[in-house]
């Protein structure tokens, strides 16, 4: 026997869902979805205990519950505050979320160096979508950006601190996937560092997924590096027989090579299976994988450029019906 | 004269000890409180009116019973010994030579909320009081205070004296509870409350030093007494740690009905301003709350005389008025520079930073490079409203409220003291090697050389 739960009804924006008790607003928003979708910097559903720390997802809440309907005095973060049962949300209706979310992009770029050019996550970097979205493409200070010493993390992650937003991704990352706490913050405030512990090299066989989960381009792939902008290759979905993980990745190929292996992403960028060290850094010839197919790429991404390329049909192709409408989806799309 | 319920006894030789304290009433309140019920405590302090001391001013008796109460799941009490906000040093007045109120007050408060281990967290700077603490919390113990079965009432007690290693943010309550759980000193995101979920995801109550410590006078002279004193919802004493351009800086226990003027000039507390000079502006509650000039600082909007309270000093909101905070009470006299001042307290904030959240983390060293610009003569006009315009980015928008603490200072000064700002943008010689107190005060627009 089931005892039904009562679900929470929650408006964002003026439409309407219901969710279960315990859901934050973000997820509710995520079940909408489309633009009432709050950005997120530093939540990340697949870590525990992630979100709060960068307030980019900052929202209105105009109602608070239907037994409480004063409106909440300041905005809240929503990845981590939970829904009420009858909470009006204001998200790109309210001037106050849409100023306070500009305000945290400029204060996240006071220390964020704009050289999208030169930088390896250019095309994937959330920073960048953000100050985009948000006509924010500078800070108004002159003062020095923070430096750093550079720092050797080991052969495969390379760190760059002072693009780093200290989302704590990565640390959260590393406590999660392995089992010695090997990678945490030093310092405080703006002076506070992600490091490794005494200057350890981050080894551990599911670490290189912290790269995946870095929202900016302070941690990247150095088997990858520079190989390729983002947007000249074409990521496809691979799977192989790995004893560590489940060999479901995406390829990220120019012709017949593969520049980059990552885990898959889901539509908000969250990693959907952790990838091992192995299969991202080591498995770079084609015949080691089984290509299902071209991925999705959302048409508003920079990666969604040329594309779609067949796939190499000399080459285990499966019959994906799935990759496949969802090209043609594509094309059609870009035909109109 | 004022009356004392927390100092009455701290000019007694030896009052730090055991036998000393008892002999002058000590532990007769723990007597009393463990014939009452844990239930008839709480209504105690709820009856007092007693505010905490900590700088946010929530009342006690109400947060005492938020306390959630599972069965079979320990509850803590934490007591606030941080102490970093600049111009506060009430606590380690207390700590330093009353080591046994403090004592008295976990006992009674412990029991109270049904909390067997209680702790002290206190800063790492203050590194000769854990010592103090220890002697007393051992010479409690060998009296039968502390320790299993507590005068026979069946109630065991124990406390612990954890040391910080010297950051402001591990004040706020939930840093405090990461750090006492041995963990780096960031805030916890709320809820969960630590009433609900505290050290080591148990129920919690932290509560500041004298909050605790005032426990003691409203067992012994009973509520109803206790919220005789004071006015409005400011009752009973209050600690001040007084600073600056004062004849006589020290800790002071007030009546909180005294007026500003009395505190500042009569010779019972701050004994006036050296030198005969002018009172430019007040701090009265720690660095964190808006800074104001002589005349709101006297007298509110409406004229009336300013008192030393937490709805006097607020009065008008931040417009006109600031907070009570934790009783740090800084005078700043003519020659003072605003701008000088604003940007140490910068400083500090962004140097105390835990750097957890975007605007704090970014907008705190903003603000201090902003105003060291402004301070050397570097700034231009725009700059006064880009300040204007971080700080208000910063409020508000953080997880924890040192964020506001960092944004307050600068806005107030901004607010009523702006043109000192200008003065240091429109003179850039001056203001590289004068302050504005020094060289601007007594004449506000001083007349370029060449002119004269
Ligand atoms: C940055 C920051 C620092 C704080 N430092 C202290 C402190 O040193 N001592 C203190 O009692 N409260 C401090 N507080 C307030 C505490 O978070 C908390 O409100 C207080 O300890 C509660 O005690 P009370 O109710 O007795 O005032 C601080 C708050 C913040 C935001
Ligand atoms: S390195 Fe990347 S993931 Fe880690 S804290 Fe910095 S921005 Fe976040
Ligand atoms: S407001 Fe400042 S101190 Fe508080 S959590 Fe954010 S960064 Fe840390
Ligand atoms: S995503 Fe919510 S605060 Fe970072």
């Amino acid at each position: 026997m089931s005892t039904e739960i009562k679900k929470f009804k929650i408006t964002i924006d003026g439409q309407t869902t219901e969710v279960m008790p315990g859901t934050s607003i973000l997820e509710a928003a995520r079940q909408i979805g489309g633009k009432s979708v709050p950005p997120a910097m530093c939540y990340y559903k697949p870590l525990e205990s992630s979100g709060g720390r960068c307030r980019t997802c900052l929202v209105e809440v105009s109602k608070g519950s239907e037994s409480d309907p004063r409106p909440m005095p300041k905005l809240v973060a929503s990845c981590r505050t939970g829904v009420m049962d009858g909470m009006e949300v204001k998200n790109l209706t309210s001037e106050k979320t849409q100023e306070g979310r500009k305000a945290v992009t400029e204060f996240l770029l006071v220390n964020h160096p704009l050289d999208c050019p030169i930088c390896d996550q250019a095309g994937e970097c959330h920073l960048q979508d953000l100050g985009y979205e948000h006509g924010v493409q500078a800070t108004r200070t002159d003062f020095e950006r923070r430096t750093f010493e550079p720092e050797d993390i080991g052969p495969y992650i390379k760190l760059h601190m002072n693009r780093c937003i200290l989302c704590a991704r990565c640390v959260l990352a590393a406590n999660q996937l392995t089992e010695e706490r090997e990678h945490g913050i030093l310092f405080r405030g703006d002076h506070a560092e992600i490091s490794t512990y005494l200057n350890k090299a981050l080894d551990n066989d599911f670490i290189g997924n912290v790269i995946d989960v870095c929202p900016v381009g302070a941690l990247t792939d150095r088997t990858a590096r520079f190989a390729s902008r983002v947007w000249f290759t074409k990521p496809m979905n691979a799977t192989c027989n790995c004893g560590k993980c489940a060999g479901k990745a995406v390829l990220w190929m120019k012709g017949d090579e593969i520049v980059r292996v990552t885990a898959r992403k889901d539509q908000y960028d969250e990693v959907e299976d952790w990838i091992c060290n192995e299969c991202r850094f080591e498995r770079k010839d084609l015949s080691q994988w089984t290509i299902e197919g071209p991925r999705h790429i959302s048409r508003h991404s920079v990666i969604s450029l040329n594309h779609y390329q067949k796939p190499a049909d000399e080459h285990t192709l499966l019959n994906n019906s799935h990759a496949k409408e969802i090209s043609t989806a594509d094309d059609q799309r870009t035909e109109k | 004269m004022s009356k004392k319920l927390l100092l009455k006894d701290a000019h007694i030789e030896g009052i730090r000890y055991f036998d000393t304290y008892r002999k002058q009433g000590g532990y007769e309140a723990v007597e009393k409180a463990l014939k009452m019920s844990s239930e008839e405590i709480v209504e105690a302090v709820k009856a007092s009116g007693l505010r905490g001391r900590g700088g946010a001013g929530f009342p006690t008796g109400l947060k005492w019973s938020f306390l959630a109460k599972p069965e079979g799941v320990p509850r803590y009490l934490v007591v606030n010994a941080d102490e970093s906000e600049p111009g506060t040093f009430k606590d380690r007045y207390l700590m330093e030579f009353l080591p046994h109120i403090l004592i008295e007050g976990m006992i009674i408060s412990s029991f109270a909320l049904g909390a067997n281990t209680a702790y002290i967290y206190i800063r790492g700077e203050y590194s000769w009081i854990p010592d103090i603490l220890e002697e007393a919390i051992e010479e409690a113990r060998n009296n039968g205070f502390l320790g299993k079965n507590i005068l026979g009432t069946g109630f065991d007690c124990e406390i612990y004296v954890q040391r910080g290693a010297g950051a402001y943010i591990c004040g706020e309550e939930t840093a405090l509870l990461e750090s006492l759980e041995g963990k780096r000193g960031n805030p916890r995101l709320k809820p969960p409350f630590p009433a609900v979920k505290g050290l080591w995801e148990s129920p919690t109550v932290v509560n500041n030093v004298e909050t605790i410590a005032a426990v003691v006078p409203i067992i012994n002279i009973g509520a109803a007494e206790y919220a005789k004193i004071g006015v409005g919802k400011s009752t009973g004493t209050k600690l001040i740690s007084a600073c600056g351009n004062i004849n006589k800086p020290g800790v002071y226990e007030i009546d909180m009905t005294i007026t500003v003027e009395e505190f500042i000039y009569s010779d019972e507390y701050c004994g006036g301003i050296p030198n005969g000079k002018k009172l430019k502006a007040c701090i009265p509650g720690g660095s964190s709350v808006p800074i104001l000039p002589a005349n709101l600082m006297l007298k509110t909007i409406n004229g009336e005389p300013r008192l030393m309270n937490y709805e006097s000093l607020s009065d008008g909101g931040f417009a006109t008025g600031t907070m009570m905070g934790s009783g740090g009470f800084e005078v700043l006299d003519e020659d003072q520079c605003i701008v000088e001042h604003t940007m140490t307290l910068a400083r500090f904030y962004a140097h105390e930073s835990c750097g957890q959240c975007t605007p704090c983390r970014e907008g705190t060293p903003w603000m201090y490079k902003i105003l060291k610009k402004i301070n050397s003569g570097e700034g231009r006009m725009e700059d006064i409203d880009l300040l204007w315009d971080v700080q208000r980015k910063i409020e508000g928008n953080t997880i924890c409220p040192l964020g506001d603490a960092a944004a307050w200072p600068v806005a107030a000064a901004i607010r009523h003291f702006r043109d000192e700002f200008e003065w240091h943008i429109n003179n850039p010689e001056l203001a590289q090697t004068q302050n504005y107190g020094l060289a601007g005060y007594a004449d506000p627009i001083p007349v370029p050389a060449a002119n004269i």
